[in-house]
């Protein structure tokens, strides 16, 4: 049973299609990267994908079982989400931020201590003082990696991340690229990865979705995906070219 | 100062404390949950903060003259003077909760939804926390001007330092308008600086 699967899925507010017969599935060990141009869809994907936002037709399903029929907290609670704005709590040390769900669910004080540590470190942001430091101490960067961690910290079967890396340098947005790989090479996990840097999709995907106007129109293995032949494929990669 | 007089200021400072505590803490009671429902409930938030702003706008004498008559809350003395304070801190209160929580960063709420927060949890965790400085700020803005609308209550009966101003006024007496005038400015002043110390304290991370 695929992780995830998107059957026909149609989102329709105001009289306009947000998103129209969208139809993929999610496996473990995949990273499904969504590709797409500004406002295509692609963050409404990811909110139908753990319930904050639900089909207008069509189902969504998390382990075979449709968004609606989900308890709306269990749902979010198993599913990491990394937010387009990250949304750090600004009253949170980045220790108490990365460790929030865990005490959500009730994990014990040293348990949810030992875990951040983990995390702190697999970020790169192991010294001490990191722990204790508020949101607004931080480089934009070291913040987006804060938000990373805190998707991971329960360890969840399925991560959603939505342009974790916009607005970096290139280096360290290449840094963060190789850390998301270590992160996800599990073959216990899925990943739906949203972006509009197709080097990145390619990079990171195991599978491309290429969203245009709330339509899919390539799911492709990257290689594929490099020889697609359609209208946004085609604009995309001419980006690979300059 | 005659000691009689000296006497009389503490007495009538108790009472008017007792008057402005009373009406904060059901002003305070009443109005922070009333503006956390306003932001729950879209459809009342004109009806609510509608409600809140008319109660401001009626003359303080004319309110006493309505509350009077009614049983129960009216009457001549503290209690009415007490429902009519609180009513007017109400609007401050009301407002202030709802503009601090409804001003708390979209992108902060929406990942505490994602995270699988609860309603009550985002509330208490995240909003309240975010939004404490300016409730409080409504809280003592209230506080300050209730200490001063206060000394109308003596009209009906309630007492507190209003005796005084009221006394002053019938025999022309400016020493005894000023008894009263000055320990209610010295509260007013006591409690912004009390209250603006603490809301500082509150100041988010
Ligand atoms: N609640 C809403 N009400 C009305 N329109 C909405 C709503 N949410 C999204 N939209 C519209 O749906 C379209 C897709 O939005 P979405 O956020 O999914 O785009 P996106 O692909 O994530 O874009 P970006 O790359 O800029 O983040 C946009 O045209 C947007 O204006
Ligand atoms: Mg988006």
């Amino acid at each position: 049973m695929p992780l995830v699967e998107f059957r026909d899925v149609g989102y329709r507010i105001a009289g306009r299609d947000i998103l129209a017969h969208v139809s993929f599935t999610l496996d473990a060990g995949d990273t499904l990267v969504l590709l797409g141009r500004s406002g295509s869809g692609k963050t409404t994907a990811l909110k139908m994908t753990n319930g904050m936002v639900f089909p207008t037709s069509g189902q969504v399903l998390v382990e075979g079982r449709a968004t609606t029929e989900w308890d709306p907290i269990r749902l979010k609670r198993r599913i990491g989400y990394v937010i387009q704005e990250v949304g750090l709590f600004p009253h949170f040390t980045v220790a108490e931020n990365i460790g929030l769900v865990p005490k959500l669910e009730g994990w014990s004080r040293p348990d949810v201590e030992r875990r951040v540590n983990e995390l702190l470190e697999e970020i790169g942001l192991g010294s001490p003082e990191f722990r204790t430091r508020y949101p607004r101490q931080l480089s934009g960067g070291q913040r987006q990696r804060v938000g990373v961690a805190r998707a991971l910290a329960a360890d969840p079967a399925l991560l959603l991340f939505d342009e974790p890396f916009g607005a970096l340098d290139p280096i360290t947005r290449r840094e963060l690229q190789q850390q998301f790989l270590a992160l996800t090479r599990d073959s216990h996990k899925a990943s739906l990865f949203v972006t509009h840097d197709v080097r990145e999709a390619l990079r990171l995907g195991t599978r491309v979705a290429l969203l245009a106007g709330g339509r899919l129109e390539t799911v492709a293995t990257p290689q594929e995906f490099r020889r697609a032949s359609t209208g946004q494929a085609r604009a995309f990669l001419a980006g690979l070219e300059d | 100062m005659r000691p009689d007089l000296a006497n009389d200021v503490l007495r009538l400072t108790g009472e008017h404390l007792v008057l402005v505590a009373s009406s904060m803490a059901a002003a305070i009671l009443l109005g922070v949950p009333a503006g956390i429902l306003l932001t729950r409930r879209a459809g009342l938030r004109k009806w609510l903060l509608g409600f809140a702003n008319v109660a401001q706008t009626i003359p303080s004498l004319a309110l006493f003259g309505f509350l009077i008559p009614i049983p129960l809350i009216g009457g001549i003395g503290p209690r009415t003077v007490i429902v009519s304070l609180a009513l007017y801190a109400l609007l401050p209160i009301v407002r202030n909760t709802f503009v601090g929580i409804a001003g708390v960063d979209a992108a902060v709420c929406e990942s505490a939804v994602a995270m699988g927060m609860s309603d009550g949890q985002l509330l208490r965790q995240v909003q309240l926390p975010l939004a404490a400085q300016t409730i409080f700020a409504g809280i003592r803005i209230a506080t300050v001007t209730t200490i001063g609308t206060a000394t109308i209550g003596a009209a009906i009966g309630g007492g507190g330092l209003g005796v005084f101003i009221f006394r002053g006024i019938a025999s022309v007496d400016s020493a005894q308008i000023l008894a009263g005038a000055v320990p209610a400015a010295v509260l007013a002043l006591l409690a912004d600086g009390g209250f603006g110390w603490i809301e500082r304290r509150l100041s988010p991370a």
